[in-house]
């Protein structure tokens, strides 16, 4: 007999990891500082290259990119703060108690969430200041924003899997911009993939975050985006079914 | 339908080539307390976590409250409180919100839940420290709130484990009256010690556990006429009058022939069949003209129980408890 899942057990426990992050608000550096700095360097010191001289021209196509890098890097803070968290005795307690075991676990990512609003207002606003302007209507906007943030929450479930696999927090960065790194460069985030070797293509063309950028770029500067949300909307289902059984699976292991 | 709250018999659990528990039995009538006696490494923790759900046996299992630990967990869980050797409190949240999350997640509305943090943290004094952040608690503090956590759905089983270690003697005593008032409520207690004393003041039945093994199951009464009822300690005011003090003793042991037992600091210690002895301990060393800066009669140590039940003293050469692994 299991208990079923029960969503406001994990709203209960979200607000909980709300509520600590609000504690220590150095958590929230890599939603607001990090996207600033990263737009700032690669919108004046690549842009002029990469663009012809126009900075305003790769501004526009840097940051619905832009979008998706932070968020990728941002995953990374959750399996740490998971790993950090599980070794205290406040798990055991979860565990004691007639909940579901998978709530936990929903309870932290769904707290993310609040870390990748975050990360929309921060980009959105910050790239209206540089001059950023989208192409399209406020309702594609939202769209586009909240496409982001549902492949950032399944994007999540791999760094909870890692925390939990892990020996120690500091591990979980490791492995994880291991995996960050080649998947936020081998895209169309910063350039167009037309000038890179075959088999690079052939990666950057398979790459979830190519087709959310894509799809976030359709969405802000006009032009199909149809089947690249599509693509998107996949590669989360894909990426839930894969990870949030291993992630589970791993906490109860190490219980 | 037995009367018992928890029914165990032959667990065992190994974490890799380390035998932790190697065919436990423990039971506990309702509505009393069972002591688990013993030292570090025994394995009370991981029958606590067994029986608890938190860690499932290799062989055989357990039922508590008539549920099946193994395959009943959810029932199990919602029917025990559990707290730990270390206070499993959030330290970012203050006692009211630890305490309403526990509530909410027990399915307490919100109103409720509310109502019962107040009343546990007015029942645990802790009613002005509410708004604090659990990492301001002092290690009393913290205690005591775990404690109130693991009882916010009114368990009917509630496991402690070692809820008194590192606490200081007045402490101690408090804790205890919370345990007995939990017992008078209906509840039923499995409690683990480190201490004799602890189990004797208050457990119905005393379960000895050592390398995995029961190695007793007793009342506190019967495992006291076993390992000897209480012990005398005294500690001469002058060093040079050691052999005299001890030969004074050697007097009024209630062994024959087991010579006082002594220790670095030059006490000396023997076995004595009751208080009674007192005022002939004290005739006699006045008699002999013995000065004695420290005379106390006291249940004897863990290391002394298992000295008597097992011949081999506690301690050293024991595997750490699994904890958390």
């Amino acid at each position: 007999m299991k208990k079923r899942f029960s969503p406001r057990h994990a709203l209960v426990l979200a607000k909980r990891n709300v509520t600590k992050m609000l504690h220590s608000p150095e958590q929230f550096l890599d939603v607001t500082l990090q996207p600033i700095i990263f737009l700032l360097l690669f919108t004046y010191i690549f842009g002029g290259a990469l663009a012809g001289g126009s900075q305003h021209s790769y501004l526009e196509f840097l940051l619905p990119g832009m979008l998706g890098q932070t968020i990728a890097m941002s995953s990374v803070a959750i399996g740490q703060n998971m790993h950090a968290d599980i070794a205290k005795g406040v798990f055991d307690r979860f565990r004691s108690l007639p909940i579901a075991r998978s709530v936990p676990l929903v309870g932290a990512v769904l707290a993310d969430f609040s870390r990748y609003a975050i990360v929309c207002v921060v980009t959105m606003a910050f790239g209206y200041l540089l001059g950023f302007r989208i192409a399209t209507d406020p309702v594609k906007l939202i769209a586009a924003l909240g496409l982001a943030i549902c492949f950032a929450l399944s994007f999540a479930w791999i760094s909870v899997f890692v925390g939990m696999t892990v020996r120690s927090a500091g591990a979980v960065q490791g492995v994880m911009i291991l995996f960050v790194l080649p998947l936020s460069f081998g895209s169309n985030t910063f350039v167009k993939p037309a000038t890179m070797p075959g088999w690079l293509q052939a990666f950057v063309n398979v790459n979830p975050l190519s087709h959310l950028v894509s799809a976030v770029r359709g969405l802000m500067l006009g032009g199909p985006a149809g089947s690249q949300v599509a693509w998107t909307l996949a590669w989360c289902a894909g990426l839930l079914i894969v990870f949030f059984p291993l992630a589970l699976r791993a906490y109860i292991r190490r219980a | 339908m037995t009367d018992l709250a928890i029914e165990a018999t032959g667990l065992t659990k190994s974490f890799g080539k380390t035998k932790a528990l190697a065919g436990v039995d423990l039971a506990a009538r309702t509505g009393t307390v069972l002591g688990v006696l013993g030292p570090n490494g025994a394995g009370k923790t991981t029958a606590v976590r067994i029986l608890a759900t938190l860690l499932r046996a290799d062989s055989r299992t357990a039922l508590v409250n008539g549920f099946d630990v193994r395959t009943q967990p959810d029932k199990v869980r919602a029917s025990i409180g559990l707290t730990g050797q270390f206070a499993s409190v959030d330290d970012d949240l203050t006692g009211t919100q630890n305490l309403v999350m526990i509530g909410q997640l027990l399915d307490l509305p919100k109103k409720a839940a509310k109502a019962r943090a107040a009343e546990l943290l007015e029942w645990f004094d802790l009613t002005d420290a509410a708004s604090q952040q659990a990492k301001n608690y002092s290690g009393g503090m913290r205690r005591r709130l775990d404690l109130a956590a693991s009882l916010v759905g009114r368990p009917s089983v509630v496991f402690l484990d070692e809820p008194t270690t590192g606490l200081d003697p007045a402490k101690r005593e408090d804790m205890w009256d919370v345990v007995r008032g939990l017992v008078s409520d209906g509840s039923t207690v499995l409690l683990t010690t480190q201490y004799l004393d602890e189990a004797d003041a208050l457990a119905d039945e005393i379960t000895v556990i050592d390398h995995g093994k029961v190695i007793a199951h007793d009342t506190p009464h019967g495992l006291k006429r076993v390992v000897g009822g209480q012990r005398l300690t005294a500690h001469p005011l002058d060093p040079a009058r050691y052999d005299d003090l001890v030969t004074v003793l050697a007097g009024i042991s209630s062994v024959d022939g087991r010579p006082p037992e002594t220790d670095g600091r030059g006490s000396v210690t023997v076995q004595v069949d009751s208080d009674e002895v007192l005022p002939d301990v004290v005739a006699r060393l006045r008699a002999a003209g013995i000065a004695v800066d420290e005379l106390s009669l006291h249940l004897p140590s863990l290391d002394e129980v298992f000295f008597t039940l097992t011949g081999t003293r506690s301690g050293d050469s024991r595997v750490p408890e699994e904890i958390l692994s």
